[in-house]
């Protein structure tokens, strides 16, 4: 009989290391910190996604940092490169955020393109990439949809290629499932959606298509519950990978009785 | 002395180095520290000497996505 994979024998496996979760969790738009560290416990989230910023000089000097809340000792932290347009202030960023986590590597790429739909600018992108991983960075890269963009990102070196399901922020779910397809068939690095996931059904869906992961924030934060939302997220991803893992039957257009013909009575 | 700090301008009576900086300026925890976009070890934090005119960037970790 065969036996029924759980989600623990089926790690993903990024720059080396082993995580047993596939969803990964932003901490953007919360209300507070203690809703982000609750919204992450839901999530089951391993790897854990933060911005770089200036400190508030001479305002709330009480106020928590964030990675007291999410311990670099517990979590992986993926610092990220949110608000830059340009590969400079990407490479900035990251070796910012180095020196802020005592050497750490592991970087989630995204160099901007357009304010309004938050699109990536791919020649920049490929720039900051290049420059990253010869600083030895283990570069996670935000991109478009583009099977032939994913696949050159993976020859580059980047650890992982996170297509976008739709702009960032917008909830609007998988739009391109066909692309979003062809990437995983043609990658052999890990496959992380990001961006785009509004509910649970879009995060089982880009689990469905055989993606390794999927990288979500507004999703959970801006749900009137977040924390139920995380739980759900956690869920719909576990779901999502079982059913890929399952295979699903072929789509037929009419219909096949589930019960036998033979042996009727009537 | 007159240096930027965080994109504005800070007025410092005596020259101070990057330990001394922080503490006047109540920050603790887990910061990086950028003089003239230069990242500048923890562990220089106490014998770097902040010059006048010097551009500081103080930065850390905060909610995103």
């Amino acid at each position: 009989m065969a036996t029924v994979k759980n989600t623990l024998e089926d790690p993903v496996v990024i720059a080396e290391k082993v995580y047993t979760s596939r969803l990964l969790l932003g901490t953007g738009k919360y209300k507070d910190m203690e809703e982000t560290g609750l919204a992450i416990g839901a999530s089951g989230s391993q790897i854990i996604t933060v911005a770089i910023r200036r400190s508030n000089i001479g305002q709330n000097p009480d106020e928590p940092n964030l990675l007291d809340v999410i311990s670099p000792e517990k979590y992986t932290i993926l610092p990220n490169t949110a608000g830059c347009y340009d590969a400079d202030s990407a490479i900035r960023t990251c070796l910012l955020a180095r020196e802020l986590l005592d050497g750490h590597k592991l970087i989630k790429l995204e160099v901007l393109g357009d304010e309004k739909t938050l699109f990536p600018d791919i020649p920049a992108t490929i720039i900051a990439a290049e420059a990253l991983i010869k600083e030895d960075f283990d570069v996670m890269v935000y991109t478009n949809d583009d099977p032939v963009m994913a696949k050159r990102f993976e020859e580059m070196g980047c650890v992982a290629v996170m297509p976008l399901a739709a702009p960032i922020g917008s909830g609007l779910g998988i739009r391109n499932p066909y692309n979003i397809r062809t990437i995983v068939e043609n990658a052999s690095v890990p496959i992380i959606v990001d961006a785009g996931v509004g509910t649970a059904s879009d995060a089982a869906i880009a689990m469905e298509l055989g993606c390794d992961g999927v990288l979500m924030n507004t999703a959970v934060a801006e749900a009137k519950n977040p924390v139920l939302m995380a739980s759900a997220m956690k869920k719909a991803i576990e779901a999502g990978r079982e059913a890929f893992l399952a295979g699903r039957m072929p789509r037929r257009a009419y219909a096949s009785a589930s019960s036998p013909i033979d042996g009727t009575f009537f | 002395m007159q240096i930027t700090l965080n994109g504005e301008s800070l007025v410092l009576e005596n020259s101070v180095n990057i330990v001394q900086l922080l503490s006047k300026l109540e920050l603790s925890g887990r910061l990086a520290v950028e003089v003239n976009q230069h990242i500048i070890p923890r562990s220089l934090f106490s014998t770097y000497e902040i010059e006048s005119g010097d551009n500081v960037e103080i930065v850390e970790a905060i909610g995103g996505g």
